[in-house]
């Protein structure tokens, strides 16, 4: 039995090295700004799709992944693990998407390639947190969802099994397929990049990338399809203008604040012997502890 | 028509404490738009253990869904019975827990009403708003405020054209308050079968294992939180020993847990508990805004720290300067010393 696996990962603002210019006026994120990584968890859900691959053979793994060219990167992260084959979506009119409108063109791009048996991702990205496009993706796609999986264990007759991340515990599932699965980092980490794979797809380059003055070595793109990564706009996806980017998005930023906290009249210390035993003494004192 | 909606999450038979939380919230959005406050329940021989429960934070109209197949949650029973009942009542404000089930379910509903989702939010209010592409001008929108984007910024969502408005919110990040022990409200036994298809009924459950935490951490009246800073999983043992003679729980930041220095049941913060205890005590906590989101109402904040301009000691009312692991051994040493 062999499984046709789609991944969707994204290519997400490393929230850890935030600077001031990380928000644009309008409150979307200026992404230009800071440097971008594979979203972890979509590496963890990526992981137990290359499993199921090893285990089923003849499986074949694709990524997807909205985003400006760079995200690309994220295509070419997956086929150095072992991914067959990746599709970037890139288009103006996808920007300033919330995770709806995100979700439709996610959608409208599995549609264009042929539903496939498992659809997963990363539970959620860690910029924007919200564990909503997995879920979203699956009920436009009517697919069986099941969200924070920490272990794929077998797929048989058609049905999967798995291991999720309930509030206080686990619990065994079995779904039938076609379904849509997220994964946690509770999941096993994901495999490095196979040197061959690297040897291999390290020119992988979408039409985006193209350099102005034509591509080097353009024959050998020639004679190796894989290395061009497909790259879809809405029209390549059939998409619906009015449910991509902004105006698809039911959700408006109103307003957004810097955090400034409005600082206490706060006693300073130091480690000194004197001061924390001085601290200790007022706090029981008030019968603060004690 | 147009009332606020609450999904109550029910374990068993019993209603959880999110779910209280946001009915109280529900009740006063409510009050404010001069409209209902109506309850959802599904889940299996839930018949007469949870209304009164339901009804006595001030709900109007509870809607009891029960039947077999709805416990334990699955996404696609669940999400039925809302899109199908929100399709007919056509509320303006639907409320959900950031829970597992919360998150599972609510962007499932979302997606299918296309209406708009926020994620974990730390507020909730009631105002207007003016697009200013269109010009149009709303009122009574519900805004949905949460902190954002590593944590710099706190961005308010609205939903102006598409209802309901969603918006999850964490366990403990609102109040639980009940209006009267038997508020007069109405029940509605909704007939299950004509808002699931038995197609829904597709994931089954094998086993199950739950465990409730031993950490009391969400209502401790002492938490000591360590965070990147306590810098291994032995500077924990240290936070551990004192907060064991404080007789508080130890919490910590994401940055301590991502680390690998404890475990995830302990993050404090937008995506953990959230705590309100008499005494927090920060050690080595720089006091991103996520976290802060966890921690703010807390009573007496000190804060360990080697850098005196960390951002968390602007909210402090102690602010020490030094490091964790001189610091806390001699906070031990001197409170075994004074207290008797």
């Amino acid at each position: 039995m062999s499984l046709r696996i789609v991944v969707l990962a994204k290519q997400v603002p490393d929230t850890r090295n935030v600077g001031k210019d990380a928000m644009t006026p309008e409150g979307t994120v200026n992404r230009a700004a800071l440097p971008a990584i594979f979203n972890p968890e979509d590496l963890h859900a990526l992981e137990q799709a290359l499993r199921l691959k090893d285990r089923y053979p003849g499986s074949t793994v694709h990524i997807v992944t909205m985003g400006p060219p760079r995200a690309t990167d994220v295509i070419r992260e997956g086929l150095y693990r072992g991914a067959d084959g990746g599709y970037l979506l890139t288009d103006r009119a996808f920007a300033g998407a919330d995770t709806l409108a995100t979700s439709y063109a996610l959608s409208q791009a599995i549609r264009k390639i042929g539903i496939p048996d498992i659809v997963i991702g990363g539970r959620q990205a860690i910029d924007g947190d919200t564990a909503q496009v997995g879920p979203q993706v699956a009920q436009k796609l009517d697919l069986n969802q099941v969200t924070y999986v920490v272990n794929v264990e077998s797929v048989e007759q058609g049905k999967i099994t798995c291991t999720r991340h309930i509030d206080g515990g686990i619990e065994r599932v079995e779904a039938p397929l076609p379904i849509l699965l997220t994964v946690t980092s509770g999941a096993a980490p994901c495999r490095p990049r196979n040197a061959k794979l690297l040897m291999k797809y390290k020119r992988a380059l979408a039409p985006l990338e193209h350099p102005a003055e034509g591509l080097p070595y353009a024959e050998e793109y020639e004679k190796k399809p894989y290395l061009n990564i497909a790259q879809w706009s809405v029209a390549d996806v059939d998409g619906d203008l009015a449910q991509c980017g902004l105006s698809g998005s039911p959700t408006k930023v109103k307003v957004v604040q810097n955090i400034v906290f409005k600082a206490k009249e706060s006693k300073r210390l130091t480690a000194a012997d004197a001061d924390v035993e001085g601290l200790i003494k007022e706090l029981l004192d008030s019968h603060t502890i004690g | 028509m147009n009332s606020v909606y609450v999904y109550c999450e029910i374990d068993g038979t019993a209603v959880e404490e999110v779910s209280c939380e946001l009915l109280t919230k529900g009740r006063k959005l409510a009050q404010q738009l001069g409209v209902k406050l109506e309850a959802v329940a599904a889940g299996s021989g839930i018949t007469g253990h949870v209304e009164k429960e339901i009804l006595s934070y001030g709900v109007d109209c509870l809607h009891v869904f029960d039947a077999p197949g709805l416990y334990p949650y699955t996404s696609k029973p669940h999400t039925s019975i809302l899109v199908n009942l929100f399709k007919r009542e056509q509320p303006q404000i639907c409320l959900m827990g950031a829970t597992v089930i919360g998150r599972d379910l609510g962007p499932r509903v979302s997606s299918s009403l296309t209406s708009g989702l926020t994620a974990d939010c730390t507020a909730l209010e009631i105002g207007s708003y003016d697009d200013r592409k269109t010009g149009q001008h709303y009122d009574n929108l519900l805004y949905q405020i949460r902190p954002a984007f590593g944590g710099n910024i706190v961005a308010t969502i609205v939903n102006p054209d598409h209802r309901p408005q969603m918006a999850t919110v964490r366990s403990g990040v609102m109040k639980a308050e009940k209006v009267a022990e038997y508020y007069n409200g109405e029940i509605v036994y909704e007939d299950v079968a004509r808002f699931v298809p038995e197609t829904d009924y597709v994931v089954r459950v094998l086993e199950r294992f739950v465990e409730k935490s031993d950490s009391n951490l969400k209502g401790a009246p002492i938490v000591v939180a360590g965070g990147y800073g306590v810098g291994s999983k032995e500077g924990f043992d240290l936070l551990r020993q004192l907060a064991d003679e404080l007789h508080g729980e130890v919490g910590a930041s994401r940055a301590a847990v991502d680390a690998g220095f404890c475990e995830h049941a302990l993050q404090i913060g937008q995506t953990g508990v959230t705590v309100r205890p008499k005494v927090y005590i920060a050690c080595g906590i720089s006091g991103a805004i996520q976290h802060v989101a966890g921690m703010k109402e807390s009573g007496i904040v000190i804060s360990i720290n080697t850098d005196p301009d960390a951002p968390i000691n602007q909210l402090a009312d102690y602010v020490i300067t030094g490091s964790v692991e001189e610091v806390v051994p001699k906070m031990i040493k001197f409170y075994k010393q004074n207290s008797k």
